[in-house]
């Protein structure tokens, strides 16, 4: 498969199909292997490129967060129910690891540490808890947001944590001491509706670049009518250092539109998917403008996404039960 | 049962009672007296009989539409049922969802009405039906629930509103809410857990100054009332006869006076505040108190806003509904918790749910509701209603006969009789005890 970078290549080369929609999904380290969550509260893995499916069953609600192993051979998922499930994802059939009973309602996000040792784990109990990758015994607690915590990241080098939530605070925590070190302001992500009596929005996924010195956050701003999804995506280009906002970059023509997750690609365009009512986009952004420099129009509305950088490709899940694998690159 | 007959011989229903009201509190604060005397209305021995029961109804209204699947009906790991689960209630068999974990405690006090149709999507129509018990027309107005519970239910030696609505910003309420009863039984609109305004004397006028700008005005409406009285200058003198005795009692509207310990365990948020104003407004015997809460309409993000609404709803509803059972007030107290709809058993591309009729469901306990009980079944997904389908007919006739009005009764107005209740629908005699 031809990997030389293009995004404005990109074209679905692979889509598969469950019995309900999907939610969330991720590659493996090694891009041979997606997993996907639905509203059947089951998970999916799919061979890449064959598309075989293999479902797993656990959970006892939806699942929005997932994360492999960095040796790729689990994958961990926490659900609605609270539950963090580690599985053998490798295995020929695969199975449960071990479970943790870790929140007190949904599970938003996992991450794991860049020396494979730690979890991280955020929901909307407001606590951000640290487990062990090895045994599932939990290290800690870190409360001090004060909403949901919709997103988690580990710094590169292991030794800071960060964490979003619905008001648009971002939490960066030193894992030494397990304080909270500071708090980077991503409030234009948030919205108060007095009229709904509704807080909406958040910092519903980031992305941190160590060598730009950046961090993305992306979500969903204009929400006039968060009930009625009247709201567009908003991407948050923030500088790492001092928590400065460099840039915000806003998409014109994506009603009811919110940035589901961002990445970065290996050269430093940072990448969004964003759900709308015209359906899933992936959108690229550099840092020289503020609009993005490309889209691409998925076939259906896209909940979440994953890039598995060596092989340039991008998993999708949709509303309508298919994980699309798209590849940013010219066609064979 | 009668109703005043006017000089006029004709009955105006078209003043909204309680921007009147308000205006005639500032009026009477600011000493601005108009000539007015109080307008009565004979009830009857059954009517006084049945305010002697001293009974009272709180309606909370959940505004926009209450997902039945994320509160009284899940249906957790069906196509339908989304992400939220089902939990044990004090109840054995029956389980709601699990936002509601303190309410699922108090499920002893409660019955489910899970098999409600009321075939009508549409946000304004929905809310009318359902505070009405009829289906809304052009041929006819009719009172809702809390006009009626103040026309047979208020005991106005009280010196207090009989129908009061509490939102969060005080609106609220428009419209003809008391229809052929008049307008001195429409609404009170309490913003928050505010006391009405203007009910403070201005300190440059004394009470002797008072006293005669009242005798003055009375006697000046009295002449007036003895040649052109009708339906609008009773409710007019009745206002600010009202706003007098509303000045006097205004201690009833602070929830300050409660403890701070109340406070707590109701919650430090609007609706835990209005909730407790509701319990100190019912206790001190207001007939009737709606509390809205806002805002279901959720087409988009369904479970998010579910989490954030009900998470707001669950303690202070469920405190409530502890507290009126402790103090013994449940057994005079009708609860109803409504919306104008239900949300679709689909779950959209949003993650949202939009409008749904078809088959909701509603939540009432006190008064002589049956306790611990769900009536009423919908299938396997929540689409239809397999057993024990009702409508808003039958539950507004179900909410007066659980505080002891016999809803098959008639009001005569200008020699018609109208019926108070759908004479096509009847109670729901099941959950009745």
């Amino acid at each position: 498969m031809n990997s030389t970078i293009d995004i404005t290549k990109t074209h679905v080369a692979y889509e598969w199909k469950h019995d309900r929609p999907l939610i969330a999904c991720r590659m493996s380290p090694d891009g041979l292997q997606a997993a996907s969550s639905s509203e059947d509260s089951s998970l999916q893995l799919w061979t890449v490129p064959t598309g075989q499916k293999k479902v797993l069953a656990g959970h006892e609600s939806w699942v929005h967060a997932l994360s492999y192993s960095n040796d790729g051979q689990q994958l961990i998922s926490g659900g609605c129910d609270g539950r963090l499930i580690w599985w053998s994802a490798k295995e020929e059939t695969p199975s449960i690891v071990r479970k943790a009973d870790a929140h007190s309602g949904w599970i938003r996000g996992v991450a794991i540490s860049p020396d494979n040792t730690t979890l991280a784990s955020v929901g909307n109990d407001k606590i951000v808890r640290l487990w062990s990758v090895a045994t599932g015994e939990k290290i800690c607690e870190l409360p001090g947001h004060e909403r949901h915590i919709y997103s988690v990241l580990f710094h590169p080098n292991g030794t800071q944590l960060v964490t979003g939530d619905l008001l648009g605070k971002i939490h960066v925590w030193n894992l030494a001491d397990r304080k909270l070190e500071r708090t980077i302001e991503a409030t234009p992500l948030y919205a108060e509706n007095k009229g709904q009596n509704a807080e909406y929005g958040g910092v519903r996924a980031m992305a941190l670049n160590i060598e730009r010195g950046e961090l993305i956050a992306g979500g969903t701003h204009k929400a006039t009518n968060p009930f009625g999804a009247v709201h567009e995506p908003l991407v948050l280009r923030i500088n790492w250092a001092d928590g400065v906002l460099k840039k915000s970059h806003s998409c014109e023509g994506i009603p009811g539109g919110l940035v589901w997750r961002v990445q970065w690609l290996k050269d430093g365009t940072a990448v969004g998917v964003s759900g709308g009512s015209t359906g899933g986009i992936l959108l690229f952004f550099n840092d020289a403008q503020e609009k993005e420099m490309h889209r691409f129009k998925l076939p259906t509305l896209a909940r979440d996404m994953d890039i598995h950088l060596e092989s340039n490709l991008v998993a999708t899940a949709h509303y309508d039960n298919h994980l699309r694998i798209s590849g940013m690159f010219a066609k064979a | 049962m009668s109703i005043a007959h006017y000089a006029c011989g004709s009955q105006d229903h078209g003043l909204n009672r309680r921007r009147f009201l308000r205006q005639s509190l500032s009026g009477v604060a600011a000493g601005g007296a108009i000539a007015g005397g109080l307008g009565t209305l004979t009830h009857g021995a059954a009517a006084d009989q049945l305010k002697s029961q001293d009974m009272r109804v709180v309606v909370f209204n959940m505004h926009g539409g209450l997902s039945q699947l994320e509160s009284w009906d899940p249906k957790p790991g069906t196509k339908t049922g989304g992400p939220c689960r089902a939990i044990p209630t004090s109840v054995p068999g029956i389980h709601i969802s699990d936002l509601l974990p303190y309410t699922a405690k108090q499920m002893h006090h409660l019955c489910l009405m899970r098999g409600v149709n009321t075939a009508e999507d549409d946000h304004g129509k929905g809310a009318y039906l359902m505070l009405t018990g009829r289906r809304q027309s052009a041929a006819a107005e009719y009172p809702q629930i809390g006009a009626v519970a103040a026309r047979m239910l208020n005991d106005e030696s009280r010196g207090l509103p009989g129908h009061i609505v509490v939102t969060p910003g005080g609106g609220g309420g428009k419209g003809n809410e008391a229809a052929y009863l008049g307008p001195k039984y429409s609404s009170i609109s309490l913003g928050g857990s505010k006391p009405p305004p203007n009910t403070t004397k201005p300190d440059a006028i004394n009470d002797e100054a008072e006293a005669r700008r009242h005798e003055m005005r009375r006697r000046v409406n009295q002449e007036f009332l003895s040649r052109r009285r009708t339906a609008i200058t009773d409710a007019y003198t009745h206002s600010y006869e009202q706003a007098l005795r509303l000045m006097e009692r205004k201690d009833v509207f602070d929830i300050s006076k409660e403890s701070a310990k109340d406070q707590e365990r109701y919650g430090n948020h609007d609706f835990g505040r209005q909730c407790l104003m509701a319990r100190r407004l019912l206790e001190n015997g207001v007939s009737f108190v709606q509390v809205t809460h806002s805002n279901y309409d959720t087409h988009n993000e369904n479970f998010i806003f579910h989490i954030e609404q009900l998470g707001e709803f669950d303690q202070s509803f469920a405190t409530f509904v502890a507290d009126l059972a402790d103090r013994g007030l449940l057994e005079k107290t009708l609860v109803v918790v409504l919306s104008e709809f239900g949300r679709t058993p689909n779950i959209n591309l949003y993650y949202g749910r939009d409008h749904w009729s078809k088959a909701w469901s509603v939540l009432m306990a006190g008064g002589k509701m049956a306790r611990g009980a769900a009536f009423g079944k919908t299938n396997d997904e929540g689409t239809e209603v397999v057993d024990g389908q009702v409508d808003h007919g039958a539950l507004f006739h179900t909410y007066l006969r659980a505080v002891g009005v016999d809803s098959s009764q008639s009001i005569a107005v200008d020699g018609r009789q109208l019926p108070i209740a759908d004479p096509a629908a009847a109670p729901v005699w099941k959950v009745l005890t």
